[in-house]
């Protein structure tokens, strides 16, 4: 068991599978709020759901119209149990908080595997690996 | 406000603003006079973004002017525009969401065309790149590039956190950009931006070497700067008010440039431009004369947009400026323009006298772009 320590973004607690990805994700243009499939042409995730996943990545880019993609996909049951950031940026720090996903940052992503299960616990900012 | 006590939307919007402050170490937050709220086209919003500001509006009230981007559609005249039933059923109950929030709902990217209009050194929470970039240069007004939900988390709050384009230290330009080119008109002016952009990014530039520049001009410059580059602020030596420090790093950019900036929007050849669109930014009334005038007893042969705030637009009826274009035929797309309506698959090639127009034309619409002046779009129009 490891457990990693970072930042507290948007509280709240999460289990679940780790989606990894070492790009930054364009929730708007780049994830379909209907599915929650990666679409973005290139993306190391593209063609990946990250529904029901802890989906780690560097940090969000594109536009902010993103925050409102994040919203939709919980909506639509199709969000991520929790974000695991590198450096949150202020797309997904609002679409996190308006969405009411459990959010952390400063985290040493490059330690997360795909596939390893994680409890985020995003009021203490902590991240552990099972 | 935090603890919920001044009701839901409050207290969401202080955890907006309390994350935001933190990522960016704001020490504290500041009042801020006005809000530009974008996310307004249904298109980008869903259904989901609808109920976001259907929740909001239970229990939120702005607590200082607030104005709209524009939105997917020009909310009287859209059945003329070609926009289904079921799209606007959908984008009225966003204004109606946007109207119970107690914002001023003339949707546009030029909210200073029609009263919101901050003062110098004056702390705003703006949305909209172009407007940003308008607002901190030509204003010279404070604020940060907001999205949607931070903007309407600002005017349900009335404050900002302190960080970026607030701080004075954050403010002085990083790089001198000296322009060699005879520059006339907004074209020009969209191709400088373009090109400015393309080299600088998101630096702060110091641009030299402009003798004038017209209202219409620096509106088309801070939208085309913004897209391509991404920057919040700049400055125009004896144009803008602010005051910076000259930077070490210096540039050019020459008639070369310019030309190079103008072909790289231009990507229609060999194919018919069906759509031809002025105004974005929506245009101002010395625009609609103009068009006014170079539409006076002619027709036009193609689906011709003209992109406006309504306020401005109803100067033109009174002048008499509007009855000219609508007899040559030409639609005025009030509250909306040709980036954020849904008209992709509709029409193959824009032509367009506004880079930042030619770039959303593209991306979220397919178009591709003839990129001309105001008398050549109508030249267009009319051929």
């Amino acid at each position: 068991m490891t457990k990693l320590k970072g930042r507290k973004i948007c509280p709240g607690k999460a289990n679940g599978e780790a989606i990894v990805s070492k790009m930054g994700i364009s929730f708007y243009g780049g994830v379909d709020p209907n599915t929650g499939i990666v679409v973005e042409k290139g993306h190391d995730l593209e063609g990946k759901s990250i529904a029901g996943k802890v989906l780690v990545f560097p940090q969000g880019k594109g536009s902010t119209v993103g925050s409102y993609t994040m919203y939709r996909l919980k909506k639509n049951g199709k969000a991520p149990a929790a974000i695991i950031n590198k450096e949150c940026e202020t797309i997904v720090a609002v679409g996190a908080i308006i969405s009411e996903i459990p959010c952390i940052d400063r985290i040493e992503i490059e330690k997360i595997k795909d596939g390893t299960i994680i409890k985020v616990d995003a009021e203490n900012g902590t991240a552990t690996l099972q | 406000m935090l603890s919920g006590a001044r009701g839901n939307a409050v207290k969401k919007s202080m955890e907006i603003l309390v994350a935001l402050g933190e990522i960016f170490g704001a020490k504290k937050l500041i009042d801020v006079a006005s809000v530009q709220v974008a996310g307004v086209s249904y298109h980008n919003l869903g259904d989901a973004g609808l109920e976001f500001l259907e929740e909001l509006a239970k229990d939120g009230k702005v607590r200082v002017l607030t104005t709209l981007n524009p939105a997917g559609m020009d909310m009287e005249n859209w059945q003329n525009l070609g926009i289904s039933p079921e799209f606007a059923e959908k984008q009225k109950k966003v204004i109606e969401a946007f109207e119970k929030l107690g914002i001023v709902t003339t949707c546009t990217c030029t909210p200073y065309f029609i009263g919101n209009l901050p003062h110098y050194q004056e702390h705003i929470a703006w949305s909209e790149s172009s407007a940003v970039a308008f607002a901190n240069s030509v204003l010279g007004a404070y604020t940060n590039r907001e999205g949607g939900p931070s903007a309407l988390a600002a005017a349900l709050t009335g404050k900002t956190p302190e960080y970026g384009m607030h701080l004075e230290k954050n403010r002085q330009a990083q790089v001198v950009v000296q322009v060699n080119a005879k520059l006339d008109g907004t074209m020009d002016f969209g191709a400088l931006g373009h090109a400015i952009g393309k080299k600088i990014g998101n630096k702060i530039a110091l641009i030299t070497g402009i003798e004038k520049a017209s209202i219409e001009e620096l509106k088309t410059f801070s939208a085309s700067i913004a897209t391509y580059g991404g920057t919040a602020l700049y400055y125009i030596e004896g144009i803008t008010p602010g005051k910076t420090k000259k930077p070490k790093e210096k540039i050019e950019i020459t008639e070369k440039e310019i030309e190079e900036a103008k072909k790289a929007m231009n990507d229609s050849e060999g194919t018919e431009i069906d759509l031809v669109a002025v105004g974005c930014p929506h245009c101002s009334i010395k625009e609609l004369q103009k068009m006014a005038q170079l539409l006076k007893g002619k027709q036009v042969k193609k689906e011709t947009w003209i992109c406006v705030a309504r306020p401005v637009k109803s100067i033109a009826d009174k002048m008499g400026y509007s009855a000219v274009i609508e007899k040559a035929g030409a639609k005025f797309a009030c509250d909306t323009c040709m980036a954020v309506a849904p008209l992709k698959g509709r029409f193959k090639a824009l032509a367009t006298d506004s880079a930042k127009g030619c770039f959303y034309g593209r991306g979220s619409n397919a178009f591709k772009t003839k990129f001309c002046t105001l008398e050549e779009c109508i030249e267009e129009a009319v051929a």
